[in-house]
């Protein structure tokens, strides 16, 4: 059997344009108007809050780092900093992306900002991208956003777990837009009007990360890249582990979110870590339900849903040993059970995804 | 030539929402503003195939609901990515109670 081929350019994304796959209309559980209008409703409170909590934890714990910088008790506190950087960054990049985290506009916007310079990921190029993943999630050759790829390449996931590929990745791709270049794949999804905009942004991330080195080697230390882009590095663990939790080991090119994507309770810090999007059903589903929300949907229609893993350490335990099968056999997938109350999974879903586990 | 089309009763739309109208095989959007004003527009987003109608109204926004794209519907404008391309509006009147959509 040959290869899957991911790219965006070659014969699968084709392939899914043609077997119309590609922008298909996706199944939803049936939720009244009125219920959804509830739902969606935005308000501003939930997430200044949280973002009070974020930016203040992340200056506290940054002061004190530096603070008690070169010294070891340092760690715990950069450390703490990182993972706000390099993981709540994620998650704030995503939702106010989405526009759905605050109900004014500017507060979305400045969040999506900040967290899209903290995470390296160029908020235009990114929006577009993140846009094509949810109107083709996980379909081979249009998705941008597959993260495990199959067969897996666990050392690509474990380098990721401390950033060091996508970082690799996200600076030779800031420095290719800084230079004002726009890749092939780039322009598959970003709209020509759009491409200046992220040439613009790249060049300022330039000059931000001009000046650190600056600041690093006048004052002849590396604290300066401690606080900016490295914790890009040491504090991406929490969001790889729970992104990876998202989509990896289930099925591909199906227009099922249930088939391929997965709900995780989890505890409270990580929650807040990753704004709610351990609901991801249900967050694919209506992605225009603010993170706030998401437990009260979940609640709604998980009779319409798989059972979610009970843990993170719940859906290692799934997908973990589904990876190490896809080693040998990259056709399997984990193809999870409804319960006796959810619509079957529709008889087209099984037939563009003839491979299922057993 | 305007061609009026009565497109549902007043009481149809509820104030700050939307409802879908179909009309000679194509999909309008019908609203009704915070300020009990009525508007028009094309029924599906411009930017991927999405009923408008599955969106949310905020004031004068409608949001899509497949990437949040917003657009000002008195206006059709496109507020912003990923939405470039503006709206097709329609005129509406309301008579006795009816709502009608100039669809010419
Ligand atoms: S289809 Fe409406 S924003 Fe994409």
């Amino acid at each position: 059997m040959a290869k899957r081929d991911y790219s965006l350019i070659g014969p699968n994304a084709s392939r899914a344009v043609e077997t119309g796959l590609a922008s298909a209309e996706w199944y939803h559980t049936d939720i009244s108007r009125k219920e959804m209008k509830a739902l969606m409703k935005r308000s501003d409170g939930p997430a200044i809050r949280d973002t009070i909590v974020w930016l203040g934890g992340m200056a506290a714990f940054a002061g004190a780092a530096a603070w008690l910088w070169p010294s070891l008790w340092s760690i715990p506190f950069f450390l703490a900093y990182g993972v706000l950087y390099g993981s709540a960054g994620d998650s704030r990049w995503h939702e106010c992306g989405h526009g759905t985290a605050f109900k004014t506009r500017w507060m979305n916007d400045a969040v999506y900002q900040i967290a899209s310079f903290t995470m390296m990921r160029n908020p235009v190029t990114w929006r577009w991208s993140h846009a094509r993943h949810h109107t083709d999630t996980i379909i081979v050759g249009r998705d941008p956003e597959i993260v495990v790829m199959r067969p897996p390449d666990l050392l690509r996931l474990a380098l990721n777990f401390f950033g060091i590929l996508d970082v690799w990745h996200a600076v030779i791709d800031m420095a290719r837009n800084a230079a004002g270049i726009i890749s092939a794949e780039e322009k598959t999804f970003v709209p020509e009007q759009e491409q200046p905009k992220a040439i613009f942004v790249a060049r300022i991330w330039v000059a931000i990360y001009a000046a650190t080195a600056a600041a690093a080697v006048y004052t002849g230390s590396i604290l300066p890249f401690l606080l900016i882009g490295g914790p890009r590095l040491y504090g991406a663990w929490h969001h790889v582990m729970t992104g990876l939790l998202q989509h990896g080991g289930l099925a591909e090119d199906v227009t099922d979110h249930r088939l391929n994507s997965r709900t995780v309770h989890m505890n409270p810090v990580s929650r807040f870590i990753y704004w709610n999007m351990n609901y991801h059903v249900e967050h694919h589903m209506f992605p225009m339900v603010p993170y706030h929300a998401l437990p009260k949907l979940h609640e709604m229609i998980k009779h319409d849903l798989p059972a979610p893993n009970t843990s993170i350490l719940d859906g290692y335990r799934e997908m973990f040993p589904a990876f190490l099968r896809q080693l040998r056999y990259e056709d399997y997938f984990i193809k999870r059970e409804l319960p006796p109350t959810a619509k079957p999974y529709r008889a087209e879903f099984h037939d563009v995804a003839p491979q299922a586990a057993e | 030539m305007s061609e009026w089309v009565d497109a549902c009763a007043v009481d149809d739309v509820e104030e700050e929402d939307l409802i879908r109208f179909d009309h000679d095989g194509k999909t309008f959007a019908i609203y009704r503003s915070p300020d009990d004003d009525f508007f028009a527009t094309d029924g599906i987003c411009t930017h991927e195939h999405a009923l408008l109608a599955d969106g949310l109204v905020m004031d004068y926004i409608i949001e899509c609901p497949k990437h949040n794209g917003r657009f000002d519907y008195r206006t059709g404008e496109a507020k912003g990515a990923p939405v470039c391309v503006n709206l097709k509006t329609y005129p509406v009147k309301v008579e006795d109670g009816r709502v009608f959509i100039d669809v010419a």
